[in-house]
């Protein structure tokens, strides 16, 4: 048996729309993924029998962090993967999610209790604020090609 | 003999195949429920303020990025929101399209959670991942879930321009539209998953999950004669008939004692919104070759067995099959219309749409310069929060009683909540619930 590209597939603050993307490649993709990938971490697909982040070869990070508890996770993501993908929009540049990051003084006002009470971040940030991000796949969602690619190339190497 | 824990604690971090994040901590003290906390651990992204001071215009392709999954519900409710408002009628070619767009939606979306959420729960697997591709009928299944969702896919790629925040529909129709002969393409498809959907319902009929709530709950959803999920008015299970734009006067926000979040009743009533209230409201309204192939079933709605919300997305999904079949038999061209012009003015919008998961609400205030000045946005998890925190209780105390291992509490617990699917990447509007 060929050993499987490890991967962990891994949501912050976003709409998910990058996650059902890749939900969508499966549909075409599965027999040979299925085949090539073991999905360490993909809470969409399957509940983990530890709370512990596992060693991968590749994780997948989709949207900004917007709290200390994220940044502490992507941390330990970062710290477990060999590589590690931004994916999506937020991830990438922080938006949308980070919209609040502009928002004018009567809107911060508005929404300054809930950001106390939870403890949000003063800034919401993209992932290279924080790791270092070995490869970007932007767009909003994701752009599949980009993708396709960044994972074939990693299935090879 | 099992011993049986009096005393433990459940603490779920992240609850697994629903969408977006969900947290739930119960405090068991001699086998009664001390605490139970559920949370939306969604951090939240602040769209209502953020569409303040917008032009009305770009609001659709903006709130679409509330949720990756149903982002085309949102895109299409708020469009309807700023036309209502602005005056604006889309042609029937455009509402044959946005249907089209939307049943494709339905398909996928409700073939996610059934095929990939749920299904696992039926053959006592952890993942869709697990399941074992040396047994037929589970290789088989696996096969249908890729096969059925890529239909539904590529139904919201070939009108919409993609399936996630589909970029050509707006206000007043299409910025492109789609050629004739790719829909046409879609119809032998369309046909080929309905007997995997048929053989789906089936399974989820046999489904022995079984859970009423104690208390009285009223169903709501938008009801059409040709139930496309898009038009009509809102039907409730009381026989109550509300037009659309007077929605909003019936949800009841509610500061539950033991919340710091705002649920949702309706007229004071428990609220019940998703593929259950639907079909419980409305079966009858169902395309014709639907009733036919799936009458066996029907005849259990309306149903209070939460858990019949799976088998209801099922019947929906063979009857967005049937009814894309007659649009597409009914198109001849594709006639090339612009979108209709708007003229600024200062107004409001109600726009509504029955979302996968239910009833999902915009209204749109906008200014004379053609920007919104405020918006309300209620999604059906919000609709939904009171019963389903409820329902968890209720389970966990049933269970409880039954003297039921913590880990098996753990288990039925997500099922639950996974029956309701629920998306918290929409909920992250409402923030913690601690029951004491």
């Amino acid at each position: 048996m060929p050993v499987k590209l490890r991967i962990g597939w891994f949501s912050f603050t976003c709409c998910e729309d990058s996650t059902i993307i890749f939900t969508e490649l499966l549909n075409t993709h599965y027999k040979d993924w299925f085949k090539k990938l073991e999905f360490v971490h993909a809470r969409i697909l399957r509940k983990d029998d530890t709370e512990e982040i596992k060693e991968m070869d590749v994780a997948f990070v989709e949207g900004a962090i917007s709290s200390d508890r994220q940044e502490e996770k992507l941390k330990k993501i970062r710290e477990k993967a060999k590589k590690l993908v931004a994916i999506g929009a937020c991830a990438v540049l922080g938006s949308p999610s980070n919209q609040r990051n502009f928002f004018n003084e009567d809107q911060t006002k508005e929404i300054k209790p809930i950001l106390e009470l939870f403890k949000y971040k003063e800034k919401v940030m993209k992932l290279s604020d924080i790791v270092t991000v070995d490869e970007n796949v932007s767009g909003c969602p994701m752009n599949e090609q980009v993708f396709l690619q960044i994972m074939e190339k990693y299935l090879n190497a | 003999m099992h011993n049986i824990d009096t005393d433990f604690d459940i603490n779920l971090d992240e609850i697994s195949k629903i969408e977006g994040a969900a947290s739930l901590e119960i405090k068991v003290r001699n086998k009664k429920i001390e605490d139970l906390k559920f949370s939306i651990s969604e951090w939240k992204r602040f769209y209502t303020q953020a569409i303040r001071g917008k032009p009305a215009t770009a609001v659709p392709q903006l709130v679409a990025r509330i949720c990756g999954t149903c982002s085309n519900a949102h895109l299409l409710a708020s469009l309807e929101a700023v036309e209502k408002g602005l005056k604006v009628t889309p042609s029937p070619q455009t509402m044959i399209l946005r249907k089209l767009l939307y049943y494709g939606l339905i398909i996928r979306d409700h073939a996610l959670h059934l095929y990939i959420f749920s299904l696992p729960d039926l053959f006592g697997k952890n993942s869709i991942l697990d399941l074992d591709e040396n047994d037929p009928i589970q290789k088989q299944l696996l096969e249908d879930a890729f096969a059925v969702k890529e239909v539904g896919n590529q139904l919201s790629i070939v009108i919409g321009g993609r399936s996630v925040h589909a970029p050509m529909p707006t206000i007043g129709g299409f910025l492109k539209l789609p050629k004739l002969e790719d829909i046409k393409a879609l119809k032998p498809k369309l046909l080929e998953i309905r007997p995997k959907i048929l053989k789906l319902i089936e399974l989820f009929a046999k489904d022995p999950s079984d859970f009423t709530l104690q208390a009285p709950v009223t169903y709501c959803g938008l009801s059409s004669d040709d139930f496309s999920f898009l038009e009509g008015a809102i039907k409730t299970s009381d026989g109550v008939t509300i037009q659309e734009k007077d929605f909003g006067t019936h949800l009841n926000g509610v500061i539950i004692p033991y919340s710091q979040a705002r649920g949702f009743k309706f007229d004071g009533k428990l609220l019940m919104v998703g593929a259950l209230a639907r079909i419980n409201n409305d079966k009858d309204r169902l395309h014709p070759k639907t009733k036919e192939s799936v009458k066996a079933y029907l005849d259990v709605f309306p149903s209070h067995n939460l858990f019949h919300n799976n088998l209801a997305q099922a019947i929906e999904i063979v009857h967005t099959i049937d009814s894309s079949c007659d649009l597409i038999d009914g198109l001849n061209a594709i006639e090339n219309e612009s979108p209709i012009k708007i003229q600024a003015a200062e107004t409001v919008g109600v726009g509504l749409i029955e979302a996968p998961r239910g009833t999902l609400y915009y209204k749109l205030e906008i200014s004379a310069d053609g920007t919104v000045k405020h918006g309300d946005i209620v999604v059906p998890t919000g609709q939904n929060q009171i019963v389903m925190e409820r329902g968890i209780y209720e389970l966990v105390e049933k269970l409880l009683a039954v003297d039921t291992p913590k880990d098996q509490i753990v288990y039925e617990i997500e099922k639950f909540i996974r029956a309701f699917d629920p998306c918290m990447s929409c909920a992250a509007h409402f923030l913690r619930v601690k029951w004491r």
